[in-house]
């Protein structure tokens, strides 16, 4: 609908590293409700577009807004409690801490937010282990999880937050086929909370979840539509999936 | 004296030690950019380098210049081989984590300034130039040897400049400099390199100090000073940049001697200590570039 | 944290400060001089142990915090004639305000800079007293007049050249300063400063403002330094540029490190410990320093978690 105001938008964003275009003015819109993948290919600018986003990065030009205010200059940590909760490409946890200690520390970065809000930390803490599904290792020491569930933990943590835009970067790289599939039904539920924003090289992972999928190739948007008409676009075939798909 | 004399004096005397701190941060810089390392103790190998040239020449006798011929090569390689071992024996168990490595450089600081305290003394001891040469320019008389010390140290810094670029030796720093990993996926054992390197690094301070022990004696806290403005020029020289260390030595050693000369020593320390903690805080990539975060 | 610890390290707190107390009643009075001495020292380590072991940062320059205490303490009683308690608060202030300049330009440097710049304006510290040397007494310092060797409280005198009052003031001093430390560990804030030593960039990505969290502890760290900079040079009736010294910024890291970073009462270990060791071997040799070169190599190899760190992690983890 085009009269609704989109969770989150960039208009012209660009970013330059000296001579290396990695964003070269990419104009995106990101509908309240939606599941969004990014797809590209090694070195499209996927990475540096989301850094941009979460605000780790600073922007050379352009603008970013979300819902309707521009960020475009708020420190990472204030877009957090703004609502945009972000998981790493590589596990960035606290791995000496338990499994339960990790999350409360994000329950508490939410109580930050809504200041003097009562919050039951354990209740929240509780419920984020379970809707991801590692409530049973609570007590154990993050670190020494499988990789796999530590991924599992940082999404936890992202919904401890209760975030209204949840960006997952590659969240299922390193996953067996089977945490992969548990992780698509865990998204599909966050869905019904919170916009998700993903960014991922599994196609299958794609084409399952997305509702759209927006391609990014050397720094611009090369498309952006539903997987069905992703897959049918002969240019996106010849610069990402391979031709003949 | 008229001020152009004066000038002209201070210059000279800048110049001095301009090549003497030329040579000892070239140490450190290698050190900081092919091993990533701070090394606090690097005036401890200046001072060990004045210390052990007074033993070499209190035990040759004859003319001053045998002696302090023998102290430029033993000296230097006595400390280096010290460094060596420190290398393989502390900082390679640590793995090169910045923040342990420097408290255990500390650590080295200590019980080399200490142990030099027990063998030499708590008094600053004189030695022997080797060659009396006085220079008679129209407005006053110069030592000659002090010519002969910022010559030495362009001589050094040529060898240096040689060995990095037209040696392999010297591609084995550089590679490892620029990327540790991919420098051990050629099979470049990068452990080794980081030994050698440290003790060239202490070997250079070494040497620095050797040249400029007949002009100031040897002392065991002598290597304080050299340590900070060591720092001051890396740091504001640019990290593991050969040129930018020369030319930032070049600069602080003469501008730190004319300050010296004209206004207070102290003074000239403030400015210059201030002046790396600026560098460093609007330096937007810390001291290491993207090695860090 | 669960009640049933913080309970058991309140205990153990209180016996430790109980034992503390009682020596100036059990010694001899050379040495509760010793242990007055040692108890100011232990809150600067008290302080340092704020920025290292609470929020992770090291410190090579802290010497100007405790400096700065003691100079301003000092000073305001040698040139302006100002009573001791006020000096007092006037060290502290200076403090403060010091710790608030530095912590600004240096904590968003990272790391190994952040080392470098608290060590190069520790040392321009050290360089401004030998600079204005004829107000700061250089290298050989200051004696306190006669005036800031007494003040009064509630109408009555109380000497400081008199053992006793000197011992309870530093006793003072440092239970504030456990306390203070308790209180931050125990609070969320203090939980907030263990995120983010433990990974600073997911603290961040948390919501957390991790650079006022850091400054913050910067303040803490600073201001206690400084408190205990102020008590002794008002205490002692002494200032002198040793104190801003760098080797008087590595021996309250030493401290820190020995008696267990993080921990709430390793500094008071660790100075102890170390000062007896040091006064033991100056005894001994001039080159009594050299063991701060062993001690800082052995825990640095080997023992990084230091003597209360070390305990906690293997046999009492719920030691604060």
């Amino acid at each position: 609908m085009a009269d609704v105001t989109p969770i989150l938008a960039t208009r012209g964003l660009k970013r330059y590293f000296g001579g290396l275009k990695a964003v070269d003015g990419v104009d995106f819109s990101l509908n309240e409700g939606e599941i969004r993948a990014i797809i590209g290919a090694n070195g499209a600018g996927k990475t540096t577009f989301v850094s941009l986003l979460s605000g780790r990065t600073s922007v050379t030009d352009g603008r970013i807004t979300f819902r309707g205010h521009d960020i475009t200059t708020v420190p990472a940590f204030k877009r957090v409690r703004l609502g945009i909760a972000y998981t790493f490409q590589i596990t960035n946890i606290y791995p000496k801490l338990s499994v339960a200690e990790n999350v409360r520390i994000a329950a508490l970065g939410r109580v930050q937010r809504e200041k003097g809000a009562r919050l039951d930390i354990e209740k929240e803490t509780r419920a984020a282990l379970e809707a991801v599904g590692i409530a049973d290792r609570a007590e154990a020491r993050a670190g020494e999880m499988a990789y796999g569930h530590q991924r599992l933990l940082e999404v936890a943590m992202g919904l401890a937050l209760q975030p209204s835009l949840l960006i997952l970067d590659e969240p299922t790289q390193g996953l067996s086929d089977s945490e992969i599939a548990g992780f698509c039904q865990l998204v599909k539920r966050i869905s019904k909370t919170a916009t998700i924003l993903l960014i991922e090289h599994n196609m299958d992972v794609v084409m399952q979840l997305a509702d759209r999928i927006t391609v990014l190739n050397r720094g611009r948007t090369l498309a952006e539509g539903t997987p069905a008409e992703i897959s049918a676009n002969a240019e996106v075939q010849a610069a990402y999936l391979g031709t003949g798909a | 004296m008229a001020f152009g004399p004066y000038l002209f004096l201070a210059i000279l005397e800048g110049l001095v030690q301009a090549s003497v701190l030329t040579v000892t941060a070239v140490g450190l810089s290698l050190v900081f950019g092919v091993m990533r390392v701070v090394n606090v103790a690097h005036g401890e190998f200046y001072m060990l380098g004045a210390v052990f040239a007074w033993f070499v020449t209190s035990f040759i006798t004859g003319h001053p210049a045998l002696g302090f011929i023998a102290a430029l090569v033993i000296s230097p390689l006595i400390v280096g081989a010290i460094a060596f071992a420190s290398e393989r024996l502390v900082l390679k168990r640590l793995n090169y984590d910045p923040e342990a490595t420097i408290v255990a450089t500390i650590g080295l600081l200590y019980i080399f300034q200490q142990s030099a305290l027990i063998f030499f003394g708590p008094n600053a001891q004189a030695v022997e130039p080797p060659f009396y040469w006085r220079i008679r320019f129209p407005w006053f008389g110069y030592d000659g040897y002090k010519l002969f010390i910022i010559a030495a140290a362009i001589v050094l810094m040529g060898v240096v400049w040689y060995l990095m670029k037209h040696t392999k030796a010297g591609l084995v720093m550089r590679a490892t400099q620029l990327d540790r990993e991919t420098a051990q996926a050629f099979g470049i054992n990068v452990d080794n390199v980081s030994a050698y390197v440290f003790a060239l690094g202490a070997m250079l301070a070494a040497v620095a100090a050797v040249l400029v022990v007949p002009i100031q004696q040897a002392h065991y806290l002598m290597g304080l000073d050299p340590l900070l403005l060591s720092f001051i020029v890396v740091i504001i020289g640019g990290l593991g940049s050969i040129q930018g260390t020369i030319i930032a030595a070049i600069i602080i050693g003469l501008s730190d001697g004319i300050l010296s000369v004209f206004f207070s020593p102290t003074l000239a320390k403030m400015v210059s200590t201030l002046l790396v903690a600026f560098v460093l805080i609007f330096r937007p990539n810390g001291l290491f570039g993207k090695a860090e975060r | 944290m669960s009640a049933n610890h913080i309970g058991r390290n309140l205990i153990l707190l209180a016996v430790v400060l109980a034992i503390a107390f009682v020596m100036q009643f059990v010694l001899p009075t050379y040495y509760v001089l010793t242990i007055t001495r040692m108890m100011v020292l232990a809150v600067f380590a008290v302080g340092y142990n704020m920025l290292l072991g609470y929020v992770g940062l090291l410190s090579l320059g802290h010497a100007i915090f405790f400096a700065a205490g003691l100079y301003f303490a000092g000073l305001a009683t040698y040139h302006l004639g100002i009573s001791v308690p006020v000096a007092f608060l006037i060290g502290i202030a200076a403090a403060f305000l010091l710790a608030l300049a530095i912590g600004v330009v240096a904590l968003p440097t990272m790391r190994v800079s952040f080392m470098i710049v608290t060590l190069m304006f520790a040392q321009v510290g050290f360089l401004t007293t030998l600079y204005f040397a004829e107000y700061t007494g250089g290298q050989d310092g200051l004696s306190l007049p006669h005036a800031a060797r007494q003040f009064d409280f509630f109408g009555t005198t109380f000497s400081l050249a008199n053992e006793q009052v000197r011992f309870n003031l530093a006793f003072g001093l440092l239970a504030i300063a456990l306390g203070v430390s308790f209180l931050v560990l125990t609070s969320r804030r203090g939980r907030i400063f263990a995120a983010i030593r433990e990974n600073e960039g997911r603290t961040e990505m948390l919501g957390f403002n991790v650079f006022a969290s850091k400054l913050e502890a910067f303040l803490y760290s600073g201001t206690i330094a400084g408190a205990a900079g102020a008590a002794y040079g008002l205490l002692f009736g002494y200032v002198g540029s040793t104190f801003a010294s760098i080797q008087y910024s590595i021996e309250v890291l030493l401290f820190t490190l020995l008696g267990g970073a993080g921990t709430l009462l390793g500094p008071l270990l660790g100075v102890l410990l170390m000062t007896t060791l040091i006064d033991r071997l100056s005894e001994l040799t001039t080159a009594y320093l050299l063991v701060i070169g062993v001690v800082l190599i052995v825990l640095v190899l080997w023992f990084p978690k230091g003597i209360l760190g070390t305990i906690r992690e293997r046999w009492l983890p719920w030691l604060m």
